[in-house]
């Protein structure tokens, strides 16, 4: 193997683990507003490693650069905290509860009134 | 050796996928479950495009496309309807 080919090994190897680690953040993180964090930062960079490996891989098989995959990334980029944003609005004025434990309940009312649901 | 990474790198995927999907059937509310659902959607691209570079063919990369481009409209869809009970005014 040579190096480039090591790269783009260690790209997809960090890809997939970010990937996972997005996956067991949304099954052990305690409630939904944490919960938000796994898919929107870990699972982003991961998706984002892959794709850099199959930009890299197509320019070595000489199959053209890959204008797919910057259009993929790109859109995911800028939509991931779009939805974050939308799904943790929703649960505000839902009042999907807290972990217990956590008394931001003031600040949730004042974020509520600030926030109106539109 | 690089094609065998590749399938290794496939099965985390769908590891990651299960482990979405556990969580969309237990979800305990409903934006739970979009959230699951949002992050499956993305797991399933990179799982498309591993399998695009594994089989060494520029279609699935479309398919890939037009699964974010819904994706991402039907994650702001279902928001917009459990914020205001409907989607478009």
């Amino acid at each position: 193997m040579t190096l480039y080919e090591w790269f783009i090994a260690a790209l997809l190897v960090i890809g997939g683990l970010f990937t996972l680690i997005g996956a067991l953040g949304m099954v052990k993180l305690p409630d939904l507003y944490t919960r938000l964090h796994a898919p929107t930062k870990a699972t982003t960079m991961g998706i984002g490693c892959i794709l850099l490996a199959s930009m890299l891989m197509r320019l070595d098989r000489n199959e053209g650069f890959g204008i797919q995959e910057l259009v993929i990334s790109l859109f995911l980029f800028i939509t991931a905290p779009v939805s974050a944003y939308m799904i943790a609005k929703a649960a505000m004025h839902l009042r999907v509860p807290l972990q217990p434990g956590s008394d931001p309940h003031r600040l949730l009312e004042k974020a509520r009134d600030q926030q109106p649901p539109q | 050796m690089l094609n065998t990474l590749l399938l290794w790198v496939a099965g985390v995927v769908g590891l990651a996928l299960v482990l979405n999907a556990w969580r969309l059937v237990r979800g305990p509310s409903v934006t739970d479950r979009v959230l699951a659902l949002d992050t499956m959607y993305i797991n399933v691209i990179a799982m498309i495009i591993l399998l695009g570079i594994y089989f060494d063919t520029s279609l699935y990369f479309e398919a890939a496309l037009l699964i974010a481009m819904l994706g991402f409209v039907s994650t702001a869809a279902v928001s917009k309807y459990l914020l205001r009970g409907d989607i478009i005014e």
